[in-house]
């Protein structure tokens, strides 16, 4: 259900666009009031988010650790894994972020007649990996509409991406990966029956969109080819504040806009808000170190304890029978104590046995 | 018990297909053998906490307050406030499934709502519908769910299969613990009075008598007294701990476990036979007699209650350092809970072993330093004479258990410990030891005896691979370095692999310790004979 919902409100989305330009004319609003209003809802709400998770605190150090602590110094820490520095922790936030370490390390557990066996299940490592970064270089490239001179980290990027030379305008490698990769993320929703139980609309309309996304992009360059000066004259007024409407832009140029604009407007309130996020995970961000440096909760309060001496009053007479030391021995009589421990000794029971 | 725990053969035939219906439309199934009875009230009483009165999970009327819906919700709006992790870990998730077959419960029950995934959505499906835009307007369609008596019963029941041992966190590519879901989800439950009799008992015990098993002083001192004449009996040698010892140096917590029961007394002896060998100034208490903290599987608050002890008891005997026995999840308190709740322990020294003079820089602020981060050190050392060949008998590996593991780091210490006490060590397959490691399926609270069929379930990854080393290296022996695990392991082995024993890692130690003026031995620290002095003997 989620992901017929999905699919549909996509389509919606397309065709709401398609027909706001192709039939109503609205090319103004699609085109400067539509990015306008998502990069604005964009940019507040991420800051919104962020600041909404900084306000709650970190009470605990609370760091998952993956390998071997610094304990001793002839055993070896994982410090990455386990770090117990900043420098250490940079490293494994890194490694989280650019290589995302900890899906690195999945497995995919089978269980037959009665025995369970690990295998590697590095795929969605894999398409994950690829779908994000060629996501981010897809992103990159688009630099070149909003800039004049074209930044000379563009042209570079451009050229390995299109190193294989084909087509015109060339076939540019991480616009097929960035569709494969999505595709697979998307199918595994469907077959991998865990997944498919645990997917929300929530996980199945940004997948769906970032899919339409990258289809009119790739149908926009290669196919019906629009016309790429007037885009980047519309692009161009949008990032000086001096925006137009060039005439001969074809709708689906609005269409991927308004799709894109989505995609930013619904960013901050969905979780693709993860991208934030992991930067704030206190498992990952934390060193630990919490027993050579003292982690403080802010919010700490004093709380109802049991002391020594209510322990001692509950169970003084038991202790001393038992001859546990114990700070208040009922005053005895002097015979008593004579008695009891002898002259030398009076008063200061010995803490061991005899 | 009501129900038989079916036979392996039925357990491990576990079904992972997926339901025909939707996970929300499936109500909660309270079934035999899969949870904990309800707390009795006495035990709430005893520390105070809300809605004391008798009840069982299965009831349909769970006596909850007129007003609990709200409870709970200001429950989960004070700790959205409270706890970073909790706001972002509700809103983060994108549902990759790395975690799904990542959990023992889930690998063993093939119930989907084991998944930790899903574990965390039936919080967050709440979270959702009461604390975000989208949820109060589009309700279902962006994935929330009305907190119904149903919902809060579900919380219950998985909350309680959860033994918060963070496997699925290692994988969680942002780092996601359900662990911590289930620590403030128990809480939240807690302020209903929902706890479980298995939990809530210790956690009263353990605020009077100063133990989980509630110990009374001279009983403590009792109990070790047995261990120190079966010492005596095997090596000729008396050892004389001390209690409550007023300028000790060293402040010795082990958990209550090892105090009573085998194999734990065995591991307990171990310490004392060490101790005495290095002739170390330590004291026990009897007030300060348990480094386990069930209070950290009820409430933070409660968890902070019970471990208040462990510095106050260091501060009146005027000790300069706590060494902590072996014991999983005491270690998660101690090293990320403890001195944030009740430190700073400026009244210790930072702690050196008095037999090496190494300084223990890692636990420069808390100063408690790991037992076998100390023996490690004694044995690197050349502090004590070792004759690994008395453990010959025994084939052995290391099970992790989880929170030493995720939530500490001690990975290496134990296991060159063991290197050098024994002949015959086995590592079982890479993906269920180290941070990988799987839990014993009964930690946090898990260890009670009416939910044994989900022990066994939760186990079976575990014993699995046990197996999978007794089959093929013929390993007779689990060791660990837990209290929990000391307990829970054995019936574990019994039931899924025959044939292997469990043993904390000091009592393999003292097994191999040749002690000064110690007595030929022929007997081991279980009393049973030596098998090669056994064969000499028969000559």
């Amino acid at each position: 259900m989620g992901a017929l919902f999905s699919f549909v409100v996509v389509i919606l989305l397309i065709l709401l666009a398609y027909v706001g330009v192709a039939a109503v004319g609205m090319q103004s609003f699609f085109g400067i009031v539509i990015p306008y209003v998502a990069v604005l809802v964009f940019l507040v709400g991420v800051v919104y988010r962020v600041i909404k998770w900084g306000k709650s605190p970190v009470p605990f150090a609370i760091t998952t650790t993956g390998g071997q602590q610094k304990s001793l110094e002839w055993i070896k820490q994982a410090k990455l894994d386990n770090p117990s520095s900043s420098t250490g922790v940079v490293g494994r936030m890194a490694l989280e972020i650019l290589l995302f370490r900890s899906l690195f390390r999945n497995t995919k557990s089978e269980l037959r007649d009665g025995r369970l066996a690990y295998g590697s299940g590095k795929w969605l490592w894999l398409a994950a990996m690829a779908f994000h970064w060629s996501f981010l270089i897809v992103l990159l490239r688009h630099v070149r509409l909003f800039e004049t001179p074209v930044p000379s980290f563009v042209n570079l990027l451009e050229s390995l991406d299109g190193f294989l030379q084909i087509g015109a305008p060339r076939l540019f490698l991480t616009g097929v990966i960035l569709l494969l990769a999505v595709t697979y993320l998307l199918l595994r929703r469907f077959y991998v029956r865990q997944v498919r139980y645990i997917s929300l609309a929530a996980d199945y309309f940004p997948l769906f969109l970032i899919i339409a996304v990258a289809s009119t992009g790739i149908l926009m360059r290669y196919f019906f080819k629009v016309d790429i000066v007037s885009v980047k004259e519309l692009t161009m007024g949008l990032v000086s504040f001096n925006p137009t409407v060039p005439a001969g832009v074809g709708a689906i140029f609005y269409v991927h806009v308004f799709l894109v604009s989505t995609l930013f407007a619904y960013f901050p309130f969905s979780k693709l808000m993860h991208a934030g996020g992991i930067y704030l995970s206190p498992t990952r961000n934390l060193a630990n170190d919490s027993r050579a440096v003292r982690h403080v909760n802010p919010w700490d309060y004093p709380v109802k304890v049991h002391t020594y001496d209510e322990y001692e009053d509950e169970f003084r007479e038991k202790m001393i029978k038992a001859g546990i030391p114990v700070e208040h021995y009922p005053a005895p009589s002097p015979e008593e104590l004579e008695k009891e421990f002898g002259d030398k000794d009076a008063g200061v029971p010995a803490g061991k046995e005899e | 018990m009501a129900k038989k725990t079916p036979k392996p053969e039925e357990l491990s035939k576990v079904d992972y297909r997926r339901p025909r219906k939707g996970w929300m439309d499936i109500p909660v199934e309270f079934k035999e053998g899969m949870f904990c009875n309800g707390t009795r009230p006495g035990y709430l009483e005893t520390v105070g906490m809300p809605n004391p009165r008798k009840w069982a999970p299965k009831d349909e009327d769970w006596k909850l307050p007129e007003n609990w819906k709200e409870i709970v919700l200001n429950g989960m709006q004070e700790r959205l406030e409270k706890y970073r992790s909790f706001r972002l870990f509700m809103d983060i998730c994108v549902r990759c499934g790395a975690c799904a077959d990542k959990c023992q419960f889930y690998l063993g029950t093939g119930d989907p709502k084991n998944m930790p995934v899903l574990r965390a959505e039936l919080m967050r499906s709440v979270y959702r519908r009461y604390f975000t835009t989208s949820g109060k307007i589009m309700g279902k369609y962006a994935g929330g769910r009305e907190l119904t008596l149903d919902v809060l019963k579900e919380w219950w029941y998985y909350f309680y299969q959860c033994s918060e041992c963070r496997r699925c966190s290692v994988f969680c590519p942002y780092g996601i613990d359900q662990a911590e879901i289930t620590m403030i989800g128990r809480e939240i439950l807690n302020l209903l009075g929902l706890n479980t009799d298995w939990i809530a008992g210790p956690v009263a015990n353990c605020y009077m008598n100063g133990n989980h098993l509630g110990l009374e002083p001279h009983t403590v001192k009792s109990n070790i007294e047995f261990m120190v004449d079966d010492i005596e009996e095997i090596t000729g040698i008396k050892v004389e701990p001390t209690f409550n010892r007023e300028g000790a140096e060293i402040l010795f917590v082990a958990p209550s476990g090892d105090l009573f029961g085998d194999p734990g007394t065995f591991t307990a002896m171990g310490y004392m036979m060490l101790f005495h060998e290095i002739g170390l100034d330590y004291t026990w208490s009897t007030y300060a007699s348990e480094g386990g903290n069930f209070g950290s599987f009820t409430s933070m608050e409660m968890g902070k209650r019970l471990n208040y002890k462990l510095y106050a008891e260091a501060k009146r005997l005027g000790v300069k350092w706590i060494l902590g026995g072996e014991c999983g999840h005491m270690w998660r308190v101690v090293n990320q809970y403890m001195d944030t709740w009740n430190g700073p322990a400026d009244f210790l020294k930072v702690p050196v072993s008095p037999i090496t003079g190494t300084r223990f820089e890692n636990a420069a602020s808390t100063k408690m330093v790991h037992i076998a981060e100390f023996t490690a050190d004694l044995i690197k050392n050349g502090k004590l004479k070792l004759d690994p060949s008395r453990n010959d008998h025994l084939r052995v590996t290391f099970h992790d258990s989880c929170n030493p593991a995720r939530g500490m780091g001690i990975l290496d210490e134990p296991r060159y410990i063991l290197k050098n006490v024994l002949n015959h060590f086995y590592e079982m397959p890479e993906e269920t030891i180290r941070e990988k490691t799987f839990c014993c399926g009964s930690g946090a609270g898990l260890n009670a005896s009416e939910n044994m069929e989900l022990r066994m379930r939760g186990g079976f990854p575990r014993a699995n691979a046990v197996k999978y080393v007794h089959q093929h290296h013929g390993v007779n022996m689990l060791a660990n370095i837990c209290a929990i695990d000391r307990a829970a392991l054995p019936p574990l082995m019994n039931y899924w692999v025959p044939g292997v024993d469990v043993a904390g890692v000091h009592e393999l130690v003292a097994n191999a310790m040749v002690m000064k003026g110690e007595k030929e031995r022929t007997q081991d620290l279980r009393l049973e004979d030596l098998p090669e002095k056994e064969g000499a003997e028969n000559v």
